[in-house]
């Protein structure tokens, strides 16, 4: 109990005080014999350690009673106050001091005993080991007992066609399907059939995948991309059907950026869900930006509306609506094509922000199929189909999850690299890259002049020029830089 | 079940369809309720129900089985000194301040004191505090005396049986042996006076003579809303095998070591300050609590006294408790099965704790954990405001109420004197 030690400190300091009036320490009354020549040891032995300058006599009663002191190993001799010999001399059982003659002994004496400490007090391998597997089990109860009771499959549906930013936004969502603990297919669908550029990237993974190939080449604007990335999700779902796989069916399109905690929620639905997605229109200017933004401030001076798209509740948690990202100050200057250099704007409900069930697609009529959703096979074509939405006849039966709404669990964003970049296939160069800087005896001070002639060789490089440019080392004024822009030339 | 359309179809339908009849009641009937117990064991499986020795009496109510009378005491006992300081409603000796509140208001309070089995003297010995919050016992034996000569020449209970159906609550150190210091208490024994009434306390060991055998071991007081107030979800994985936050070493009193916890918590340092698998350090966190609640063990070692509110507070994190002190009596022990909970490791033992907690078998510690997520269990070691059924109140009037009804022996003839009221040291004779 750690208090007491600051009540024996107090007591240590205040002990003169106490031993001045002896009515309040009760223990100095009755002195006998044997304590006054205790008292008298007691003084010698202290004026003998204050002369040899340690604990003398701690030493010779330590060998005296060695025998009912623990004696093993190590016991740290720190050079202190001579407090302690009092408390020595009470290491044998207090028999003779105990009140009661009747109390039986105790194992346990009051007392100084030694600090144990093994010849080799580092751990054992193998007990580490053990250790470890000791909390893997645990907390795999933990996840059982307070996680998903029992977690369906999760059926992730991307998009996706060969271009330079293919990699990069595969990548992202490859590893985080990788890090989801559940059962998972992932269907790729690639716009322009399937390559094998695609299939070998999807391949190390290591998860079930689906890849299937869509005829059609993925065309040069933002809209009619957003249709035929539409058509190819169809195309998913209709595979889904056919092939009657169970579990939980959520849009993950290769750029958008989704939190583990995504997966977790999406385990609750139960037909049909809605999530909150976070809108990031970005564009590579990031002054246009601020521009658009203080404009929407200064003419409606509002809060700018929140850029998320998802359900909205009432206060009794009810679905009643939804909050679209706004567009409205984009409106003139949104892109259109692919790899221009404004904001992309989403369309109205994307279809990442919805979760289904894929009992919902199946032909035969299920058990407890609800009937507010259309049948898949009768949509074809027919109508213009852009979200989820119109899957359902009854738009208020959707599910709002993330506690309604309110947590946002993963970040729509477009970001694509100039249609004619040149990137090498599969990113693996096969010979050495040109040398555009020389290496020189490195270290930063000069290089503020090897700057701009850095960045005028990567400019004049892509160039087909013939002259060789390594002349210009050293030479070049340096230019004023407001900040190094990064182009999306690759 | 299969054998029975064989036989539906090789019989005649007349006669034989009554008897195939019931069996296949029967038999649906057991079929039903072997899928009901199992799905009644399916929702036991994730927290066991904890069975004390004496079945399940961490559910008992006690109200109805006892009735407690209280004395009406000078506020100088209670009220005053809890205004001259009311740091008393708030350190680890609180629970006696809470138990005179909880038993001015409970059910099972009589007005009547003829018909009461046990009386209660609402007196605060711990609320005598020094500057920095730690309670002197020094005038705690003078206290008491005084007191119980008021009841005794104020109401002719504690004279009939002296004392015998009167208990106390003494949530010191040493208990009623009113002091800090082990060998100082140990000198003095239980406060003679005291030495029929049954004593609620948190100390505890086995054959010292601080603790009677009538006592009732309870838990030090822990504040309930600040522990739940740091409560993190309970599907963040724990992930840190051995926890402490303490001192090692008391470097004010004992510096060269070995005598404060008689040398385990030195021993721990020494031997484990460099495995990575026990977190342990003198540290005082602000995560403390959640700390707690993502380990798998938490160490309880004994300090200057066996017991620490540690227990309490690993008990309701949910954190396996590993017990090191030799001989100690844990609160509610008839109550609570502390063996099947707990893991005790004797002092001399230290030195190879890895060895022992990593060679635990899997199932005993999910064991553990399952019994330890009982609700129950952590409501029993709490003192919550207002009281709550099953909280440790409770048990202590349960515990109360299993001593019941009282030996007839108790009762004193006329005349007779068992207590010696001049017995103990000359200054504990000195009035309050």
């Amino acid at each position: 109990m750690k208090l007491s030690m600051f009540r024996l400190s107090y007591w240590n300091r205040r002990g003169s005080s106490f031993r001045s009036s002896p009515s309040l320490d009760p223990t100095f009354d009755g002195k006998s014999p044997s304590s006054v020549f205790w008292f008298v040891i007691h003084g010698l032995c202290c004026l003998i350690s204050l002369i040899l300058g340690f604990r003398f006599s701690h030493l010779v009663l330590f060998f005296l009673f060695s025998t009912s002191v623990t004696n093993l190993y190590t016991t740290p001799f720190l050079s202190a106050g001579n407090s302690g010999v009092s408390q020595l001399l009470r290491l044998k059982p207090l028999e003779t001091v105990t009140n009661s003659s009747a109390k039986k002994n105790s194992r346990v004496v009051v007392g100084r005993h030694g600090i144990r400490i093994r010849p080799w007090p580092h751990p054992n391998p193998i007990e580490v080991l053990r250790a470890h597997q000791l909390l893997v089990r645990v907390q795999k109860e933990q996840k059982s007992m307070y996680g998903v009771r029992s977690p369906k499959t999760v059926i992730v549906v991307t998009p996706t066609y060969v271009r330079t930013f293919q990699a990069l936004h595969l990548t992202g969502v490859m590893h985080s399907l990788m890090l989801v603990p559940y059962d998972l297919v992932w269907i790729v669908v690639e716009a322009g059939g399937i390559t094998n550029e695609t299939a070998s990237f999807i391949a190390k993974s290591g998860l079930k995948t689906i890849h299937l190939g869509f005829d059609q080449k993925m065309p040069n604007t933002w809209e009619d991309r957003h249709k035929l990335e539409t058509k190819m999700r169809l195309h998913a779902l209709r595979i889904v059907r056919e092939r009657k796989l169970d579990g939980i069916v959520m849009f993950a399109d290769d750029s958008n950026m989704h939190s583990m905690e995504v997966f977790d929620e999406i385990q609750t639905v139960k037909w049909f869900g809605a999530l909150s997605i976070g809108i990031l229109a970005h564009s590579g200017n990031a002054d246009e930006l601020s521009s658009v933004l203080k404009n929407e401030q200064g003419k409606h001076k509002e809060k700018p509306s929140m850029p998320i798209q998802g359900p909205s509740c009432n206060s009794s948690e009810k679905l009643v609506g939804w909050h679209i990202f706004n567009t409205q100050p984009y409106a003139k200057k949104s892109a259109v094509y692919i790899d221009e250099k404004a904001a992309v704007m989403p369309s109205k409900m994307e279809w990442s922000g919805f979760v289904l069930n894929s009992r919902l697609l199946w032909k035969e009529s299920v058990d407890d199929k609800p009937a507010w959703v259309k049948d898949l096979n009768l949509l074809d074509d027919n109508e213009e189909i852009d979200s989820p939405l119109s899957l359902v006849k009854d738009p208020s039966m959707v599910e709002p999850l993330g506690s309604c709404g309110r947590r946002v669990l993963l970040w729509w964003l477009r970001v694509e690299a100039r249609a004619d970049s040149k990137f090498p296939p599969g990113w693996i160069i096969k010979s050495p890259l040109k040398i555009t800087v020389p290496s020189k005896r490195t270290l930063w001070p000069d290089s503020s002049s090897e700057l701009p002639a850095a960045i005028k060789e990567a400019k004049s490089d892509t160039k087909p020029r013939g002259s060789n440019s390594k002349s210009s080392k050293g030479k070049q004024e340096p230019k004023a830089f407001n900040g190094v822009k990064v182009s999306t030339t690759s | 079940m299969l054998s029975l359309p064989s036989s539906f179809l090789g019989s005649k339908p007349s006669h034989t369809y009554p008897v195939d009849m019931k069996i296949l009641s029967c038999l649906s009937a057991i079929l039903l309720f072997l899928f009901f117990s199992a799905s009644f064991a399916e929702q036991n499986v994730r927290t066991e129900r904890i069975s004390g020795s004496a079945g399940d009496v961490l559910e008992d109510n006690p109200v109805g089985k006892l009735k407690v009378y209280v004395y009406e005491l000078p506020s100088k006992y209670n009220k005053k000194l809890l205004q001259k300081d009311p740091r008393c409603l708030t350190h680890m000796f609180a629970a006696e301040i809470f138990m005179h509140r909880f038993l001015l208001s409970s059910p099972v309070r009589t007005r009547n004191p003829d018909e009461a089995d046990w009386f209660y003297t609402p007196i605060y010995p711990t609320c005598d505090l020094t500057p920095t919050g730690l309670p002197l016992p020094f005038k705690s034996p003078r206290m008491m005396r005084s007191a119980i000569q008021l009841i005794s020449s104020n109401w002719p209970y504690w004279n009939r049986t002296e004392g015998a159906d009167h208990f106390f609550v003494v949530p010191h150190d040493f208990g009623a042996c009113f002091h800090y210091q082990e060998e100082k208490a140990i000198e003095r024994g239980i406060l003679p006076l005291l030495q029929r009434a049954t004593l609620v306390q948190t100390f505890g060991q086995r054959n010292h003579v601080c603790l009677d055998e009538g006592s009732i071991t309870i838990p030090p007081f822990a504040p309930p809303q600040k522990m739940q107030a740091h409560f993190i979800p309970p599907d963040i994985p724990r992930s840190i095998f051995v926890y402490f936050r303490g001192l090692f070493y008391d470097v004010n009193n004992d510096p060269e070591g070995g005598y404060y916890a008689r040398g385990a918590r030195a021993a721990v340092w020494e031997n484990f300050k460099n495995n990575p698998l026990f977190d342990i350090s003198t540290d005082h966190p602000t995560t403390y609590y959640e700390d707690m609640q993502r380990a798998i063990f938490c160490l309880c070692p004994l300090g200057w006294a066996p017991w620490s509110p540690r227990l309490v507070e690993a008990v309701v994190f949910g954190c396996i408790p590993v017990i090191i002190a030799d001989d100690i009596v844990l609160p509610f022990a008839d109550a609570i099965p502390w063996e099947e909970i707990g893991v005790f490791v004797a002092e001399k033992d230290v030195p190879e704790l890895d060895t022992i907690l990593t060679s635990i078998p899997t199932e005993v510690i999910l064991r553990k954990q399952r019994l330890l997520a009982n609700p129950s269990m952590k409501r029993a070691m709490l003192f919550p405001q207002p009281a709550q059924p099953g909280d440790a109140f409770h048990q202590i009037l349960n515990g109360l109420a299993r001593k019941l009804p009282h030996d007839k022996s108790i009762y004193l003839k006329a005349g007779e004197k068992e207590l010696n009221w001049t017995a103990g040291p000359v200054g504990d004779l000195k009035p309050w």
